[in-house]
């Protein structure tokens, strides 16, 4: 690596800055809403809206700022790789807090009814997810696939926990349909919060692609043999 | 795996500097190679030893071997012209002779004796409209090649190899002397070309390489670090130094 930052250098290193600090205030966000439910203070995820705005800002400007690195540096190879992973990892985190809001919607409705049950599973769904962001952007900034790798593994236990939720708050809505505003709120927010280990998830394969060049989405369904030839051009009129 | 022309462990001596150190690349036919690296790499001193034109040179030495569909080009009474025929090469200054036009493409075909049953002028005419030019240059083919633009007379250099049907196109930084259009209009011909000729391109332009070739090879100090379909060169080159390279960090 050569000692002066070249503009473009400086370019990459925002843009590493930023998403970094999306994936700040993506966690916190989860913090908040999950704080909300749990201990049924409705101040808790007051500033939750305001968060979102950030991150929604945030994306815009990493979008602008990977164009126009992509239009001026003509960058290739682990440059080029890490823009377009940059851009993915943009838009999962701006979906990351879609999802939060769309919890502390849930969190409300249940802060106005009494508690149904104790929650353990939905906590637990959300320390892993929260962890999944968390670990899915230090595998970003050390350029490190073995973690990327360890957050992918982690999307089965998340998918483990929203079955189980299912599977119980069925029972209490079955057994009584009074239960159900709120159970399916709770059964709600589980489901946000599978998808937000989803999107922790694509974050990691991305950083999987931009360090080694593989792409690993979609193994059940992935092409025997990469394609590496250029299409035949035609001929010219 | 169809290969056209290669080189094996070849090496390159000016004297006493060494500019290519065991160079082993398989060009495949009908395709566009291009080679790349910064200067000084040796990619000039190894496309010319293709058509063996550094023999010109005083004081080169070379080891190893060159083949041109399988057969050694260093052979002993090998014909050097017909060699050359067949492995034509395109230079970074377009460099047509003081002639007319129509003198400067029917050339090769008089030296090579090739107009004995051949219609000189049809061949003339065939190689300029395979270069683009003959719509424009149809009514002043007596008129000097040297009075035409930059493009023109690269188009012309290529007119120039294309009659006397080579199989191997070596093209020496083409476009360097011409400005980004022109630049645009070569790659579009070398794409035609591409369907009947091997061409070899050596450039110091990557977008270029990337743009045109569908391998390429990357040279530093007198080696070939890698080489490979341009596709994962500069998406994943396999060699830190390539990806240095590619990537601007080097130097």
């Amino acid at each position: 690596m050569d000692k002066h930052a070249r503009p473009f250098d400086k370019g990459l290193e925002e843009l590493q800055k930023k998403l970094v600090h999306m994936a700040a205030i993506a966690e916190t966000m989860i913090d908040k809403a999950i704080g909300e439910l749990v201990t049924r203070d409705e101040h808790v995820a007051d500033k939750v809206p305001e968060y979102e705005d950030e991150l929604n800002r945030s994306q815009i400007e990493v979008d602008e700022l990977a164009l126009v690195l992509l239009a001026t540096q003509q960058p290739v190879a682990r440059d080029l790789r890490f823009i377009v992973a940059a851009t993915k990892i943009n838009s999962d985190l701006e979906r990351i807090g879609d999802l939060v809001v769309n919890i502390t919607e849930n969190v409300r409705i249940l802060a106005q009814q009494p508690r149904l049950k104790p929650l353990i599973d939905i906590p637990r769904m959300a320390d892993l997810a929260r962890k999944m962001v968390r670990e899915s952007v230090q595998a970003f900034l050390g350029e490190d696939p073995k973690l990327a790798q360890a957050v992918i593994m982690n999307d089965d236990e998340v998918d483990g926990l929203k079955q189980q939720i299912l599977r119980e708050l069925l029972t209490y809505m079955i057994a009584d349909p009074r239960t159900v505003e709120r159970a399916l709120a709770l059964i709600l927010i589980s489901r946000h919060l599978e998808r937000i280990a989803d999107h922790a998830t694509n974050i990691a394969q991305d950083i999987i692609y931009m360090v080694q060049g593989r792409d690993v989405r979609h193994p059940k369904t992935a092409r025997e043999k990469p394609p590496t030839e250029k299409p035949s051009t035609e001929s010219q009129p | 795996m169809d290969v056209k022309i290669q080189s094996e462990r070849l090496n390159l001596w000016y004297g006493k500097f060494q500019a290519l150190r065991d160079v082993s690349i398989a060009i495949r036919p009908r395709r566009i190679t291009a080679i790349i690296g910064p200067s000084g790499c040796g990619k000039s001193t190894l496309l010319r030893c293709f058509n063996r034109l550094n023999e010109l040179i005083r004081g080169v030495r070379t080891s190893g071997q060159i083949r041109l569909d399988g057969k050694d080009i260093y052979r002993p009474g090998n014909d050097l012209t017909h060699l050359r025929k067949r492995v034509g090469m395109v230079f970074q200054r377009p460099n047509p002779f003081p002639l007319s036009v129509f003198d400067n493409v029917a050339y090769g075909l008089r030296v090579h004796a090739m107009r004995r049953g051949v219609d000189l002028e049809a061949a003339v005419e065939r190689s300029l409209r395979a270069t683009r030019l003959w719509d424009d240059l149809k009514d002043r083919l007596h008129g000097p090649a040297l009075g035409l633009a930059a493009e023109e007379q690269q188009r012309l250099c290529i007119s120039r190899l294309v009659a006397v049907e080579p199989e191997v196109l070596l093209m020496d930084e083409p476009c360097s002397a011409l400005d980004p259009i022109a630049t645009g209009h070569i790659e579009e011909l070398m794409q035609v070309l591409a369907e009947q000729y091997t061409i070899i391109i050596v450039t110091h332009n990557m977008q270029q390489a990337a743009r045109v070739s569908h391998e390429t090879g990357f040279m530093l100090l007198g080696e070939l670090v890698e080489f490979g379909p341009t596709t994962r060169l500069f998406q994943n080159p396999a060699d830190k130094r390539t990806e240095d390279y590619v990537t601007g960090r080097y130097g």
